[in-house]
């Protein structure tokens, strides 16, 4: 992937910007030694790296105001981090930028029961949110597989969603106001405790714009109550056609699980060598959780298990207990290590129509073959968000480009069927030049304007989302 | 009146536009006071792809949503968010368009279950202010590719862009619908009750209360068995809290139909306004309400409805309180204000969606 080439002019202003960073925040909240800043080169797309010019941790809305008026002066352009776990490039530093990381933003602010909302500051964790709750039985929905680690301010950016979004939706879903600074420095309340935000619906733009838009500090969050209890119950077939027959006619019967996740073939023998979970070795195996009290699943997996069973199964395992819930996930929560246990891969995330499952597996095989290269499947079924995952030798020359060559593919096909490249790891600086594939020059040029608007100076995470050719003349300023 | 037939031909109508212009869907919810040539999206009707499978359906922005409604109730599928019909409360005719309802993202009583407009909205096209035509989002109800103008334009009223087509994420029927009511609660008391009622792992889909008639009401919504589950826990739960009385059936079915409509307030004199706070903010806005002033509450307390003497400040009510109040018929200005930096952004966008000025010029701050 291309970036732009630092600018000169800015590398050589170096000592004068941390000296200005260093007089608005605490001098270990600048790091600018070569070797420290390395800690930054990259985020979870690990394929391509660079150090930043330095890196600032401010510690409060004040002071990332202060750093990015800095910034804006002295036109350096500014990449946001969060915790880093993006896997598009999101956070990939230019050697001209100055990371923001709000690592040290990681305080909860608010609890609110009675009106059911958490303010925080956008450096937490998203499963510290759940954390800071649960002991009231509470739980903050969105649930990216990241979420040990990412940040509230990376899922704003990326939108992020998770395996249980089928029902409670992403996080522009579980969003209700933010605190965010412009690049200017200038600090905006959007939203608040209330459902619906005031005027036009900036919390919807900013939520999955990728830090292009602003910096947020802190979020209010919509909280949930847990539910009764939940259950999976696991289902083999021989056929990916069928399985994806299977979930469709789930969907169309009224029962609303909260999750369905699929995997093929690849994926499930990888993570049996891996986790040992016990599923059996079959075409595809679904993974369906419902919620409520324990007659409530009862009735709801009675429906699905009656649905499931007129699509010829090879094997319907119900879960009578915690450990036997906990072992059907297992295989599915491990999928991702377990394929990183044989191989580099590569994770895409477009989403098609649920329609188009079937053949958009053939299709992905076809491509595994064409390109020689292995590839798996484990994702979301019941919203389409699909996960190939593409095995390459990183060591090996020539490998990740053939990689990329075939993920393109199979995201131009996603496309071509009625999808999108990306369901909910965002853009960055992998998905980028495929934009082209999506959107017709003016959708783009309409997209762009908005962060005219926020952004005049093409500032903030300049070279990410949009192909660099039309970005060109906009980061040039 | 401009009714072009198809989205080439609105575009044309808006690039040719040589004043301002007045955009309408089926003209049920005159919400404002925009000036210039109506331009009607009625021509552009029809649903363009339904997939109950996929739980997905997009529609031309002029189709009536009666249209939409029945097409997903032959597949026992239905509009997650339940939007308000804004004739009775505004005392208007003619057909709603679900294009009208995404530019005024209206949301019914389910909202705070299952989002607003905006969260079942996954794909538009529009037209801008110079004619061009503009797609964001698609079929798919995962999507974070480029930025979410798909959002950005609902409830938009009009204002960046004419919407054409609009997509959406549907939701499976509902097999049965109960209601509870408790009788006898003030306002303080109701939201209480109804934040324990949605505090609860017992999912309440609506949460209503209306003091002239001192009826509290929750709803619940599901398969048969889990309904009638749910309703005796809810039941234990809200123990304390008054009388209580089940509504079953078509009766919970009308109850809500009517919430979500604020009929109660059809024909009434007085301004219309719709006030967005925190549930536990309610009493406290209410508090410092005009005398006269008639209200109901809706979002478990978060929206409140009131009808008030023609001319009163609804916003000086709020005094202070975080929120913002929508004057839906009346003088006062429509929108609430927005703070310096937000407006700047409000108008910035503006310019840019509509460099001449001619969409909607009025609303919207």
């Amino acid at each position: 992937m291309e970036m732009p080439a630092p600018d000169v002019k800015i590398m050589a202003k170096k000592a004068r910007l941390v000296e200005r960073l260093q007089a608005v925040l605490p001098r270990d909240a600048v790091i600018h030694d070569e070797a420290e800043t390395r800690a930054y080169e990259c985020d979870a797309l690990t394929a391509y790296k660079c150090p930043p010019l330095c890196a600032v941790l401010p510690a409060s809305t004040e002071e990332v105001a202060a750093v990015l008026k800095i910034c804006h002066e002295e036109r350096v352009p500014v990449v946001p981090r969060g915790s880093g776990t993006s896997l598009a490039g999101g956070a990939l530093p230019t050697a001209d930028c100055v990371i923001l990381g709000v690592a040290k933003l990681n305080d909860v602010l608010e609890t609110n029961y009675d009106d059911r909302y958490i303010r925080v500051q956008s450096g937490r964790t998203n499963l510290s949110v759940t954390g800071a709750v649960e002991e009231n039985d509470f739980f903050y929905a969105p649930d990216p597989s990241s979420q040990l680690a990412c940040a509230i301010a990376g899922n704003i950016a990326m939108n992020s969603g998770g395996a249980h979004c089928l029902k409670y939706g992403v996080t522009t879903n579980n969003l209700l106001g933010v605190t965010m600074v412009q690049m200017d420095g200038t600090v905006v309340e959007i939203g608040g405790a209330y459902l619906d935000a005031a005027g036009y619906d900036l919390l919807g733009v900013i939520c999955g714009s990728e830090g292009q838009l602003g910096v947020v500090t802190e979020a209010t969050l919509r909280i949930l109550r847990k539910p009764e209890g939940a259950r999976p119950v696991l289902m083999a077939f021989d056929d990916n056609e069928v399985a994806g027959a299977c979930v469709a006619d789930i969907i169309k019967a009224g029962v609303l699980p909260v999750a369905i996740e699929f995997m093929d073939r690849p994926v499930i023998r990888a993570t049996e060598a891996f986790a040992g979970a016990g599923y059996p070795d079959c075409e595809a195996l679904l993974i369906v959780e419902v919620e409520g009290s324990a007659e409530e699943i009862d009735e709801q997996l009675r429906k699905i298990l009656d649905i499931a069973g007129r699509h010829n199964p090879v094997e319907l395992r119900e879960s009578t207990s915690a450990e036997e819930s906990a072992k059907i996930w297992l295989g599915r929560k491990s999928a991702f290590g377990a394929m990183g246990q044989i191989n580099d891969y590569m994770c895409l995330d477009g989403t098609i129509p649920v329609s188009e499952l079937p053949y958009v597996l053939k299709r992905i095989g076809e491509f595994s073959r064409q390109y020689g290269l292995d590839v798996g499947n484990v994702f979301h079924a019941g919203d389409g968000n699909m996960h190939p995952l593409i095995l390459f030798d990183a060591n090996k020359e020539g490998d990740l480009e053939l990689c990329e060559a075939m993920g393109a593919d199979i995201l131009r096909l996603c496309v071509e069927v009625g999808g999108c490249l990306t369901g909910e790891h965002g853009v960055g600086i992998e998905k980028r030049d495929l934009m082209f594939d999506q959107f017709k020059p003016e959708d783009m040029e309409a997209q762009m304007k908005v962060k005219d608007v926020f952004d005049p100076k093409w500032l903030l995470n300049p070279a990410k989302v949009f192909p660099l050719s039309v970005t060109e003349t906009r980061r040039a300023g | 009146m401009m009714t072009p037939d198809s989205e080439a031909a609105l575009a044309e109508a808006v690039e040719g536009a040589k004043d301002t212009l007045r955009i309408q869907g089926g003209g049920t919810r005159p919400i404002g006071h925009a000036e210039g040539e109506v331009l009607s999206t009625a021509g552009l009707s029809g649903i363009e792809l339904y997939e109950p499978g996929a739980l997905t359906l997009v529609a031309k922005a002029g189709t009536p949503v009666a249209v939409i409604e029945a097409a997903l109730a032959k597949e026992n599928q239905r509009l997650p968010f339940e939007p308000m019909d804004h004739r009775a409360l505004l005392g208007t005719s003619g057909e709603p368009t679900i294009g009208g309802v995404v530019a005024t993202n209206a949301s019914g009583p389910r909202r705070i279950q299952a989002g607003a407009c905006r969260d079942s909205l996954i794909g538009v096209r529009y037209v801008d202010g110079q004619g061009g035509v503009i797609k964001n989002g698609g079929r798919v109800m995962k999507n974070v590719t480029g930025y979410d103008l798909v959002k950005l334009l609902a409830g938009s009223y009009g204002t960046l862009g004419v919407l054409t087509e609009v997509g959406f994420k549907v939701l499976p029927g509902i097999e049965a619908t109960a209601t509870l009511v408790l009788h006898g609660l003030d306002v303080t008391r109701a939201v209480e009750a109804m934040s324990k009622a949605l505090g609860s792992p017992f999912e309440i889909s609506a949460a209503a209360h209306f003091p002239e008639t001192g009826k509290t009401t929750l709803r619940l919504e599901g398969f048969e068995a889990s309904v009638k589950y749910r309703m005796a826990q809810l039941r234990a739960l809200l123990d304390g809290f008054g009388d209580m009385e089940e509504v079953l059936g078509n009766a919970s079915k009308e109850h809500w139909v009517a919430a979500r409509d604020v009929t109660h307030f059809a024909g009434v004199e007085g301004d219309i306004w719709r006030v967005s706070v925190k549930p536990s903010d309610a009493a406290g806005v209410i508090k410092h309400l005009p005398d006269g002033a008639r209200l109901s509450l809706d979002w478990g307390g978060g929206l409140i409805w009131v009808v008030a003497p023609r001319g009163a400040d609804i916003r000086a009510a709020m005094n202070g309180i975080a929120g913002h109040a929508t004057c839906l018929r009346g003088n006062a200005a429509t929108f609430h204000p927005e703070s310096a930096p937000l407006a700047a952004i409000s108008q910035g966008l503006r310019e840019k969606f509509d460099p001449r000025g001619i969409l909607n010029t009025g609303l919207m701050g």
